[in-house]
């Protein structure tokens, strides 16, 4: 019998597979093909102070072994997510969930903290300094050490619930923005974000995606974000939930070896409902096959 | 909506771009024409959402134009391949409010659930009228299925090389009915919505991501809040639209 269990910041998974915010909504679509009370966790839908509507379509690109997405940060606003959505999730989610916060200025990321703060069912936060579709806030944040801590260091002073700061890949050093994050005080860090990236249509001659550029995620990035999370390991001592293009049991696997924790499922969920599912009855199966009886015993040994 | 793996029973094209395919497999969740279903086709990463044109207990058709790299590989798929197949897409037509005399405007590739909802609204015991547009008398398909059904059809063409010369419209204008339904471009919605004097429903298209509500990557605007144009949708009814 193998051990799929892990701790991340202190609180239990009977499994390391957390679908990614943007993927999953607020559970309840999941819902209704399996019982999403056998994953890990999940992070729900990046929620603003705000509600916001996003950008115009078409918002989804395709590309080889990934797909592209300009969403831009669609929520109902935190006061409609605490009264309408944390209801119909927790009918059928009854585990610690992530959530995930995002921001156009450090005063928005902490109104929506202290707002969700009271709320039992969060586990962490996950707070969102690395979206690509927005402008004038998101990414703005992840893109230099100074502003990230910035962020990190406002929303630590309002919550006492673990603190995940979420990266992003489109950066020339990832690793001093992690280090800032860590230092301050964030307990965790959560990467990576989609690749800034874009699809051009022969037939129009115009961006395929409204807004132009996009995220662009899928097994196509899953090289770059184990990179990422393998540098990052070697120089913070928090934990680490590493994503981008996880799709298999064995990619779980992988990440964890690189260094991660806990690992986050974005794309697949969208190709395949039944991904995280999937994945997490592999699990077992695939440690057997590589002789790993405690998944929490091999994270970060690559190293 | 279910997964499930069907297999290819018959596929040829209709036109020189529009192909039918007939697929065997689990249809139970489909419960509405106007619904959809999302394949997965080998080395394309994301699913091919495509309306479902006709279904019965274990036998699905569907009825594609050729407009990309996916629906390439579609047509080159010959009888006993398999597909990955999400089945019960979307909220499809409703039929409710149809009124004894319901108005059906299918527009080039807007025509195959057309048929699905033409045949339900029969069996409900209405007198359905067809209007079917296509650009020239070569893209011109089912015209006669529509027939069989026992509807009452009209075929126009743009350039009048078949049937009525002119647009969907130009034939709706001189109609007269209880409630319209229609799939099909947006600058047909738009005449169509310029000459309607009826209520109806609108079947929309849009670039989705997962096609099962997650993603948010196909939303809209209407007067009554945001929708998802593959859960909340792809049908919207008149009065909802923001145009």
């Amino acid at each position: 019998m193998v051990k799929t269990n892990v701790t991340l910041c202190g609180v239990a998974l009977d499994n390391p597979v957390i679908p990614a915010s943007g993927t999953f909504g607020f559970g309840y679509e999941y819902a209704e093909l399996y019982d999403i009370n056998m994953l890990g966790s999940f992070s729900f839908k990046g929620t603003t102070r705000d509600p916001r509507f996003g950008n115009p379509t078409p918002r989804i690109a395709e590309c080889d072994s990934g797909m592209i997405n300009a969403v831009g940060l669609q929520n109902p606003g935190v006061e409609k997510v605490l009264s309408e959505e944390l209801p119909k999730m927790k009918a059928v989610f009854h585990k610690p969930v992530m959530a995930n916060v995002s921001g156009f200025s450090v005063e928005d990321y902490v109104y929506t903290v202290e707002k969700l703060e009271a709320e039992p069912q969060i586990g962490w936060f996950e707070v969102n300094i690395s979206c690509p579709n927005v402008h004038g806030g998101g990414m703005a944040f992840g893109t230099s050490p100074e502003a990230a801590a910035a962020v990190t260091a406002a929303v630590r002073r309002v919550t006492k619930k673990p603190l995940l700061i979420k990266l992003s890949p489109n950066v020339t050093d990832i690793v001093s923005i992690a280090k800032a994050c860590e230092a301050a005080g964030a307990d965790g860090i959560s990467m990576i974000n989609t690749l800034l990236g874009m699809r051009i249509d022969l037939k129009t001659k115009r961006p395929v995606i409204a807004n132009k550029m996009g995220g662009f995620s899928g097994s196509a990035i899953k090289p770059v974000a184990l990179r990422m999370v393998y540098q990052v390991y070697e120089a913070v001592k928090i934990p680490i939930v590493g994503m981008g293009g996880i799709t298999t049991a064995e990619d779980v696997i992988e990440m964890m070896l690189a260094g991660a924790t806990a690992v986050e499922v974005g794309a697949a969920n969208l190709v395949e409902p039944f991904a995280c599912k999937t994945m997490i009855e592999n699990l077992p199966v695939v440690m057997e096959k590589y002789g790993i009886a405690d998944l929490s015993s091999i994270v970060g040994a690559a190293h | 909506m279910t997964q499930g793996l069907f297999t290819i029973l018959d596929n040829k094209p209709l036109t020189a771009t529009v192909y039918r395919m007939v697929l065997v497999g689990d249809t139970e969740a489909i419960t509405r024409p106007g619904q959809f279903v999302n394949i997965k086709i080998e080395g394309q990463y994301l699913r091919r959402p495509i309306s479902v044109c006709d279904w019965e207990a274990g036998v699905l058709t569907l009825i594609y134009k050729v407009v990309g790299q996916g629906t390439e590989k579609m047509a080159a798929m010959t009888a006993g391949q398999q597909l990955d197949l999400l089945v019960g897409l979307g909220n499809g037509y409703d039929t409710s409010k149809s009124g004894d005399k319901p108005l059906l405007l299918g527009g080039g590739v807007g025509v195959p659930p057309m048929y699905g909802l033409c045949k339900r609204l029969l069996d409900e015991g209405k007198k359905v009228t067809v209007v079917l547009g296509f650009n020239t008398r070569d893209e011109v398909f089912y015209e006669n299925h529509f027939r069989r059904l026992g509807a009452e059809v009209i075929v126009a063409t743009a350039d009048g090389s078949y049937g009525e010369k002119g647009f969907v419209t130009d034939v709706m204008k001189h109609l007269t009915y209880s409630y319209f339904y229609t799939c099909g471009p947006m600058p047909m919605f738009r005449a169509i919505e310029a000459t309607a004097v009826t209520s109806g429903q609108y079947s929309f298209e849009e670039r989705m991501g997962c096609g099962f509500g997650a993603c948010m990557g196909c939303s809209c605007k209407t007067k009554y809040g945001n929708k998802r144009i593959c859960r909340d949708g792809p049908v919207l009814e008149r009065e909802e639209i923001v145009w």
